[in-house]
């Protein structure tokens, strides 16, 4: 197994302008990205963004009508899939169902010139890793959802690539089992020291497994950086809602330049911060104020919007609470459960506040 | 009447309609062939002996069993006419079937590989000759292969021959026109089991490192063999016994059991040597199909 690398400044895997269409459909539109050695790396988007063809651009099962892939500086297009170091796990496992879990480990340790004795005990050892002891001989279809899903990923892991190509590793899972199963693959990755990419179309996953997510939308990169940056700034109001429940309100520019800018809305001016698409825009520009439900503090002191309480539910280790305010618009405030206000019956009115640097302003 | 008590007998009923059908239109006359392969030939009607004189209650019993023998079995087994007949008539089947399964293996998978537009057209393709009466396309074949048939006069024309071939009236027309009929019977069931395999399977063992022939080897064939199994035995089957296609492609030559058959019932009238071949033929062909199923059973099982 090889050492865990650490993050290079030469990216492992470089993708340049690479564009793929199918017919009249533009599945891939210019795609440029890099991904270091090591790196864990999402892809996320709704269905048909283009990230699974992307994927299937990697593994070599499509051939891109533009643009450059490469390896480690090696050319990847020209290379038929069985020829190339990445491998990929299925979304579909695809696991052989003719042969047992240990043929299926061996499979693509066979013509690697390893002998017999090195495979079987290649074999064993992806097995410890995936935790499947004394399963060799089982058959796919005589194991578990999970079961199957950790075959597939020892068996993609076989040829120790140096990038993994994971299709919604953990989509066919329930949600239990994919909580447990996202840190088990964190853990693997960590170990082995290899460069995963995932594509996934649920943002919790996305946030839970990687070191950076690459957010598509209609075959291209509209954003990528790191859970926490996509989340707290994100580019667009498309990302926003894809990572997470946010509260738009929409308004005017003010003029005004610096590290917060008024906006003229409904409700008189809103202070917050702006991202960088209109930083510096032209006062009177629509925009719109994002803030995420925890951001909204009950009653709080330094109130900026007053509303009607219209909603309470109870969700464990929080409340949410939709807030109606003078021209119908709801918000949804969040609160964690240690410290929540408490008693607020539905029908009062209700104060809200957030700091400066809780909005973001948007592009409308 | 309620509607509980209805439905157990209609049950019953749906089952045993195939099951009377099969007895009345399989197993009676099988029984009756059987019973006639023991008899001895005469010249009366029907032609042979004995039959069952029931006027005599149980002694005309007694004397009709009395009298059925082995004599044919025995004349089947000294005559080597009839051992040539079936060695060779297994030959054919089995050469064609492996000269279908060369052929069929490849197009279905291409049909299977298809888009799935066209798919339904391909198959539409392949069923097409069946809308024509089988012994007419067998009959179009002598047009084509004749002397001076439709084959021999293009060849001639390019001038890739100087003399006719004989092709007609020799085996090698007996393989062109199995191969030609039973094609169909090969393809549809292996298509049937390659067009619902999984597409992401070949594609896993491609990135596995496997070249196209070994994802061939090692993936699609074992994932596809119940179709050709299916499809060998559906060719296989028939064609040991084919009598139109020796007959009118093979000339008097050729020696198939289908061929035998119909010469001693047809043209020799000997009805109890004739049943004879008929069970033998029987024997030849559900003899290895129920060893070759029990075996692929057993061997199911020892994987589970």
């Amino acid at each position: 197994m090889q050492a865990p690398s650490p993050l290079t400044a030469a990216p492992l895997l470089r993708i340049d302008g690479v564009t793929k269409t199918f017919g009249a459909h533009r599945a891939v539109d210019a795609v440029s990205l890099d991904l270091a050695a090591g790196e864990f790396l999402c892809l996320l988007g709704p269905s048909g963004c283009g990230k699974s063809t992307l994927l299937r651009m990697l593994a070599g099962f499509e051939t891109p009508d533009a643009g450059a892939i490469t390896l480690h500086g090696q050319d990847l297009i020209g290379l038929p899939p069985h020829q190339r170091p990445v491998n990929m796990m299925f979304q579909s496992y695809a696991l052989f169902p003719h042969m047992s879990v240990a043929k299926n480990l061996a499979y693509g340790l066979q013509g690697l010139g390893l002998d017999r004795s090195r495979i079987t005990e290649r074999v064993q050892s992806l097995l410890r890793l995936v935790k499947l002891e004394g399963f060799e001989d089982r058959r796919p279809d005589k194991l578990s959802g999970g079961q199957r899903q950790r075959v597939a990923l020892a068996r993609a892991l076989a040829r120790e690539p140096r990038l993994l190509l994971l299709d919604e590793p953990l989509g066919a899972l329930d949600r239990t089992l994919r909580e447990e199963t996202q840190g088990e693959l964190r853990a693997i990755q960590r170990r082995l020291g290899t460069s995963f990419m995932v594509v996934t179309h649920d943002p919790e996953e996305a946030m839970a497994l990687a070191d950076r997510i690459v957010v598509m939308d209609r075959g291209r990169i509209v954003q990528a950086g790191p859970a926490r940056e996509l989340y707290e700034r994100p580019a667009s109001r498309f990302v926003a809602g894809l990572l997470g429940d946010v509260n738009l309100i929409a308004g005017t520019l003010e003029p005004g330049e610096g590290e917060s800018r008024s906006v003229c809305t409904a409700f008189g001016p809103l202070r917050a911060v702006p991202s960088p698409a209109v930083a510096s825009a032209a006062s009177e520009t629509s925009v719109v104020v994002a803030l995420r439900p925890e951001r909204l503090r009950l009653g709080d002191g330094d109130t900026i919007l007053t509303g009607t309480l219209v909603d309470v539910a109870f969700l464990g280790d929080r409340v949410r609470r939709q807030i109606r305010l003078a021209d119908g618009t709801v918000l949804r405030a969040s609160t964690a459960l240690p410290g929540d206000p408490g008693d607020l019956g539905i029908g009062q009115p209700v104060s809200l506040g957030f700091a400066p640097e809780a909005g973001w302003i948007l592009p409308a | 009447m309620s509607g509980n008590a209805v439905r157990p007998s209609g049950r019953w009923l749906v089952r045993a309609v195939p099951f009377v059908w099969l007895s009345l239109f399989f197993l009676v006359p099988f029984v009756i062939t059987v019973k006639i392969s023991f008899s001895t030939p005469a010249t009366a009607q029907p032609p042979y002996l004995p039959v069952i004189d029931w006027s005599n209650g149980l002694e005309g019993w007694r004397e009709f069993f009395y009298a059925l023998d082995l004599t044919n079995y025995q004349m089947l087994a000294a005559d080597s006419l009839y051992w040539e007949a079936t060695v060779s008539s297994l030959a054919y089947a089995a050469t064609a079937t492996v000269i279908l399964i060369l052929i069929g293996t490849p197009m279905a998978l291409a049909m299977a590989r298809a888009s799935e537009r066209v798919q339904p057209l391909l198959v539409a393709l392949v069923v097409v000759p069946f809308w024509t009466s089988f012994l007419i396309r067998i009959y179009a074949w002598i047009a084509i292969l004749k002397p001076e048939g439709l084959l021999n006069a293009g060849l001639l024309k390019f001038g890739l021959i100087a003399q006719p071939l004989e092709i007609l009236n020799t085996p090698l027309a007996v393989m062109i026109g199995l191969t030609y009929a039973y094609l169909p019977f090969m393809v549809l069931p292996l298509y049937a089991v390659m067009s619902r395999l999984d597409s992401s399977l070949p594609e896993a063992a491609a990135d596995l490192g496997a070249s196209r022939t070994r994802v061939f080897r090692t993936v699609t064939l074992p994932l596809a063999m119940p179709g050709l199994v299916a499809g060998a035995l559906l060719c296989f089957i028939p064609m040991v016994g084919e009598f139109i296609i020796p007959d009118l492609l093979g000339g008097s030559e050729t020696l198939m059991l289908g061929r035998m058959l119909w010469i001693e019932f047809f043209s020799n009238r000997d009805w109890p040597i004739a049943s004879a071949v008929a069970v033998l033929l029987l024997i030849l062909i559900v003899g290895p199909v129920v060893i070759f199923r029990g075996a692929e059973e057993k061997r199911e099982e020892a994987l589970r």
